[in-house]
């Protein structure tokens, strides 16, 4: 019954990304506790929680946007540290979509696709507009190739910032509250073009409070509060079985409406 | 219950309402509105007519524009004396070393036309080659400025720099000025926000210094002290030590117009960049400063036309710029009285440039704001 709205789990691979020990303070703020994480290829995770819970911060550590103090993070085989060769070398292979976008207000659609292949990746320059096509079609606004973020809506900024990240074909992708900052109307359009992802076998680590998504594409459900991770479970076991009174609380707050 | 679903037809759009009003009704409104806006209408009226026509007719319709001397002005002293100018024009703009070798004349003249020919086409959106243009004016042209108008090389015969001056004297100092100064200061400002301390102490004590100091007192300096840090018999020429302390003084304030740009730059901006595997010199270059000059154009601006007209403080050390010289042109015992006139001049060619940089960055700021919805 359930399995017609869950997405057939398919195999998944080895560990990709494995966290261990992991405790970050901003000044004496302690906001990552003792995280321990494995994700493997392909799986897709999505992690929720109060606002301050270390939720985002936590994946801003993979891709090294925050710095952690202690344990571990060992991303596809490459260990985090002050390195920047290896910051670099991880960053290629891990794309984020931020909250607000971030796209290049002074490049055009195509530009803000093909930066980073051309300068990064050294792709001829022709090649990278054609990879960047291909995901701007991907994401259903080819048409808007030519224009710049400030002249589309919200929805489509998203969708092109998603295409700017795919277009560096990253092994794993961070979605940090992609849908947080949409108008209502918008936010499928971003969340169908997350869907194609996880169906196509994208590694995914999506910040969401995105519940019906979360159903729909996770093999695991995470819950923070306080820098801990509370619990974990597939979705089913999560949303109808939590094993926390701080994640049924949290539940029952969310679901409330 | 469920009854037919009604289907939503948006609203036709109306014009809006007809606000278009007479010319008559727009002065009553704008210019008599109130009692205390029609006393400032009429007292602006009456200044405009009392001033305005009368400098006018001095100087433009009743001034002497033609003659050798002052012969023609002593005849008619109702008008202006352009021909003043007109008979100096030479020392005031080339200044005296060109002015008093007629067969060099063509060196100065060469320069101007060479200049305005690559910058007017600059100007126009639809020019081709513009990139080009560009670096033939940024890096071709001073070259050909130094073997033209400083000569030595190819049979001209070099040019004594204490005898440049004028309008030359003036730009020479701007150009090089400016031209120095926008890469110095932008390295000074990303200096200043860089993570590592040696590096931002550095930038921090050098804007702060050369903030901190009159440009009278480093061009005095320049010109006095520079010499003492060399071995003897060094000899530095003098306009080549202005441009030094004008260089060192403009980058202080072309980084700080710059730091304002780089501070409005959101954290997203990195943190997109970062996340994309850009390292710092490719974040820098295709991210974030093409934003952060767009913002600082009107304040970097701001600096070059105050710059440009700071230029005329080199005559501290003896150097004679548009301004002095036509100032020393005025006070020459042939054209002795015509102060004004010269002023009138200097001041019109100064305007004239800095109305250009004004009017070119805002046509700038225009082209390059990619936010309008269109």
């Amino acid at each position: 019954m359930t399995t017609e709205t869950h997405m057939a789990s398919a195999e998944l691979g080895d560990t990709i990304i494995k966290i261990d020990g992991l405790n970050k303070w901003y000044g004496q703020f302690h906001v990552l506790k003792d995280i321990d994480l494995d994700v493997k290829r392909g799986e897709r995770i999505v992690i929720c929680g109060p606002s301050g819970s270390g939720k985002s911060t936590l994946i801003r550590c993979i891709n090294r946007l925050e710095t952690h103090q202690e344990g571990s993070i060992v991303v596809d085989g490459i260990e985090l540290t002050e390195d920047t060769k290896h910051i670099n070398d991880i960053r290629r292979e891990v794309g984020m979509v931020f909250q607000h976008f971030n796209l290049f207000p002074h490049l055009t659609v195509l530009e803000n696709c093909t930066l980073a292949p051309i300068w990064v990746r050294k792709t001829p320059k022709r090649e990278a507009e054609e990879m960047a096509m291909r995901y701007l079609e991907r994401v259903k606004i080819p048409e808007q190739a030519n224009k710049y973020p400030g002249q589309l809506s919200g929805g489509q900024q998203q969708r092109v910032a998603i295409a700017r990240s795919l277009c560096m074909n990253p092994r794993v992708m961070l979605f940090d509250e992609p849908t947080s900052a949409l108008d209502p109307e918008m936010i499928a359009e971003v969340l169908d073009v997350m869907v194609g992802l996880a169906e196509d076998g994208m590694t995914m680590l999506c910040v969401t409070h995105e519940m019906g998504f979360a159903r729909k594409v996770a093999n695991r459900v995470i819950f923070m509060d306080g820098g801990q991770i509370v619990e974990q479970n597939e979705p089913e076991e999560f949303f109808n079985n939590p094993q926390n009174d701080r994640t049924q609380l949290f539940l029952s707050q969310i679901l409330q409406h | 219950m469920a009854g037919e679903l009604k289907t939503f037809v948006p609203a036709p759009d109306r014009a809006p309402p007809n606000n278009a009003l007479g010319p008559i009704v727009w002065i009553r409104q704008n210019l008599f509105g109130s009692l205390s806006s029609s006393a400032a209408t009429l007292i602006f009226l009456y200044l405009f007519v009392s001033y305005v026509p009368p400098f006018i007719e001095w100087a433009l319709i009743n001034a002497n524009w033609t003659g050798l001397d002052r012969s023609v002005c002593e005849a008619n002293k109702a008008g202006a004396c352009w021909t003043f100018i007109n008979v100096r024009m030479e020392q005031i703009l080339f200044g005296l070393y060109f002015a008093s070798n007629p067969d060099e004349i063509w060196r100065p003249t060469l320069i101007f036309v060479l200049f305005f020919a690559l910058l007017l086409p600059l100007l126009f959106e639809k020019t081709p080659g513009k990139k080009w243009l560009t670096i033939a004016l940024l890096g071709v042209f001073p070259l050909v400025f130094y073997f033209v108008v400083y000569g030595g090389y190819f049979g001209i015969p070099q040019s004594n720099t204490t005898q440049w001056g004028g309008f030359l004297l003036t730009f020479a100092l701007a150009f090089v000025g400016i031209l120095l100064a926008l890469p110095i200061g932008i390295l000074l400002a990303l200096g200043r926000r860089s993570e590592m301390p040696v590096i931002r102490s550095i930038c921090v004590v050098y804007i702060e210094f050369w903030r901190g100091t009159p440009l009278i007192t480093i061009l005095f300096m320049a010109s006095v002290m520079l010499p003492l840090f060399f071995p003897a018999g060094v000899e530095f020429d003098k306009v080549v030590r202005a441009m030094i302390g004008i260089t060192m003084f403009q980058s202080a304030y072309t980084a700080e117009a710059v730091r304002g740009g780089l501070s409005a730059i959101p954290k997203g901006q990195y943190e997109a960049a970062m996340a994309l595997g850009l390292g710092y010199w490719k974040r820098t270059i295709f991210i974030i400063l093409p934003q952060a000059l767009k913002i600082s154009i009107p304040s970097i601006v701001n600096t070059f036309i105050a710059l440009f007209k700071d230029t005329s403080l080199v005559s501290i050390i003896g150097l004679l710029d548009l301004l002095n010289m036509a100032q020393t042109a005025a006070r020459s015992v042939e054209w002795k009285g015509y102060d004004i006139e010269g002023y009138l001049f200097a001041g019109f060619i100064y305007w004239a440039f800095c109305y250009g940089m004004s009017r070119y960055s805002q046509n700038l700021e225009r082209k390059l704001d990619t936010n309008r919805r269109n």
